[in-house]
């Protein structure tokens, strides 16, 4: 097999490859790191890691020899920048980090890694996952390799995980680590063409992953296929006693439930997700996704889920209060960049000055107004007032239906520098995906279709509590009725 | 619910982030384009609306009053700017 095929394979056609010494990991893994060397201009990895790769690759060549060797044996992957990996440089994409190398492993990575997975490097991301656009990254943004059609204007591939979407789509790893406080896995992944999925809220350990917001962070995978975030969930999921968050129930075998159908299911609809300024095609693919459930045997039934408006007023009090306070660590003692100063106070004032880029100074600042003396119950206690009342709609909804189907982003992917101008505008990306955080259930969203500019869009199937099965189930229904996602044509490798 | 420049220093103060004034100007702009449509919440009465405290139902686990971690101090020290053995150095604090 040449060696750009190998980077074409899914995680489980590879992982069946490697089982049946088709291929070696170390071939695998070295095609994963040319592909890499010749897409700089997607700017997807801030940090590959060759050497290390390789040296995970040789070893699990030499398991596998033998006969062992895990879920994830030898499967190349790429890991979002806010993972903390041991002796490798982990900056969340933020100039206050500087070289910030962590003497330990979070937990989502540890679990991979002891599965026998291979990593390939840091992925870029938005500076401390705060972006819909990757635009935020102190090392610039990541590029979409999908480009509208006819023309060479580059795209954004969504945020904050825009390294993860991007490389997964253009072929540079199997899949790839994310995190999602409010869309920022399933909207990167939509306007990508890729599949992510953010589980309930205490599936993943969130230890060892820099905190944003602490009571919306939640990890899981970008892959190109259903089956794929099946298998990276369920290595990536586990109870740990390290975050008092996580959940101590069962793991299920998600891949079991990839190709059981959606007979016998009711899937809702929201009238609420029908909002001014959505995309026509948008309107056209809901239809789509809807026609090809109920083709498949589902029951669609509409739902009301009233509140849906105020999530995002509300996030915007929940998400930047929790970074406020998650981001008071960064003050030039103990980690990353220090600006020298004569006494302490503008030591940490001009530390942080310099440090931090503008859109976290705007959240830190919203965060600290609505928890300062005074402002708690009308802001941060309203907002989580709020919650509540967004929680007890989808707890009405899902007593007449098993999982709500709803597209994923109001629009396709838009060129660098479009949206950029005002805050607002780039915060209401992420209108239809906000509300699963502040419920913590988990949402999955799966490529459906293009646009009018033939860039990809995604639905987005949002399931009960711990009920993941149920997403995988109705998200192989749509990947199969929408045929397998095409590769972008490739116009960033540079000849060698 | 507009905010004024005053207000964007002194919420800038609290934060530890030495602003400069070309960006108070713009903040000032963008915080109060914010918090008015945050202000859309008012229309919610929420009186009797319990705050969320945690977002899946979940006793707290308790555990033996032992130590389980630590020892590492030179792992802790191992990132910081300034160090003095096993002691973070930050500039004079008490005169």
């Amino acid at each position: 097999m040449s060696p750009t095929k190998l980077t074409d394979l899914t995680i489980a056609e590879a992982r069946d490859g490697l089982r049946a010494k088709s291929f070696s990991v170390q071939e695998l893994a070295k095609a994963h790191l040319d592909a890499i060397e010749t897409a700089a201009a997607l700017n997807a990895y801030v940090l590959p890691t060759p050497e290390r790769a390789l040296e995970m690759a040789k070893a699990s060549d030499a398991r596998l020899g033998k006969g062992e060797g895990g879920a994830l044996e030898g499967i190349p992957l790429g890991i979002k920048d806010l993972f903390c990996t041991k002796d490798v440089r982990t900056t969340a994409c933020s100039h206050i980090l500087g070289e910030f190398t962590p003497t330990y492993e979070s937990t989502v990575s540890a679990n991979l890694w002891a599965e026998g997975a291979v990593m390939l490097g840091k992925l870029n991301n938005d500076e401390f996952a705060m972006g819909s656009s990757n635009e935020t990254s102190f090392f610039g943004p990541a590029i979409n390799p999908w480009r509208r059609e006819g023309s060479d204007a580059k795209l954004v591939p969504g945020g904050s995980s825009g390294g993860s979407s991007s490389a997964v789509a253009a072929h540079l790893c199997m899949g790839a680590t994310a995190t999602d406080t409010g869309g920022s896995i399933r909207q990167p992944a939509a306007i990508t063409g890729t599949v992510g999925i953010k589980p309930t809220y205490g599936r993943c350990s969130r230890w060892g992953i820099v905190a944003f917001a602490s009571s919306l962070d939640q990890a899981g995978p970008i892959t190109r296929t259903v089956r794929d975030a099946a298998i990276m969930l369920k290595n990536m999921s586990s109870y740990d006693p390290k975050d008092t968050t996580s959940a101590d129930v069962p793991v299920p075998d998600f891949e079991a439930a990839v190709g059981q159908g959606v007979k016998g299911l009711t899937i809702g609809i929201p009238k609420e997700y029908r909002v001014p300024g959505m995309a026509p095609e948008v309107e056209a693919l809901w239809q789509q996704g809807i026609a090809w459930l109920k083709d498949a045997g589902a029951e669609i039934k509409e739902v009301s889920l009233p509140h849906t408006k105020y999530a995002l007023p509300a996030y915007y009090i929940v998400a930047p209060a929790e970074a406020s306070s998650n981001l008071a660590r960064y003050d030039g003692v103990r980690y990353g960049l220090r600006e020298p100063c004569a006494d302490v106070t503008s030591m940490y004032e001009n530390t942080r000055e310099a440090g931090f880029g503008a859109e976290v100074k705007r959240r830190i600042l919203i965060g600290t107004y609505v928890l300062s003396a005074g402002y708690y119950d009308a802001y941060y206690l309203k907002a989580q007032k709020v919650r509540t009342l967004i929680k007890q709609d989808f707890d009405q909804a899902f007593e007449g239906v098993d999982a709500i189907l709803t597209p994923t982003t109001p629009g396709p992917a838009f060129a660098i520098g479009e949206k950029s101008g005002d805050p607002l505008d780039m915060y209401l990306n992420d209108i239809f995906t906000v509300t699963v955080n502040m419920a913590g259930l988990p949402g999955i969203s799966v490529p459906a279709g293009s646009s009018s500019e033939c860039t990809p869009l995604g639905l987005q199937l949002i399931g009960r509590a711990f009920d993941e099965e149920t997403l995988f189930r109705a998200g192989q229904v749509i990947e199969d009725a929408a045929g397998p996602s095409a590769k972008p044509a490739d116009w960033w490798s540079e000849a060698k | 619910m507009s905010v004024d420049r005053a207000t964007v220093h002194r919420i800038a103060s609290l934060a530890r982030l030495a602003i400069t004034e070309e960006e108070a100007e713009q903040l000032e702009k963008e915080l109060s384009g914010i918090f008015d449509w945050v202000a859309q919440l008012d229309e919610l009465d929420t009186s009797a609306v319990e705050p969320m405290t945690r977002v899946a139902a979940m006793t707290m686990r308790l555990r033996k009053d032992e130590v389980t971690d630590g020892f590492y101090a030179d792992d802790i020290v191992k990132n910081a700017p300034k160090v003095d053995d096993h002691y973070f150095v930050v500039p004079k604090i008490i005169e």
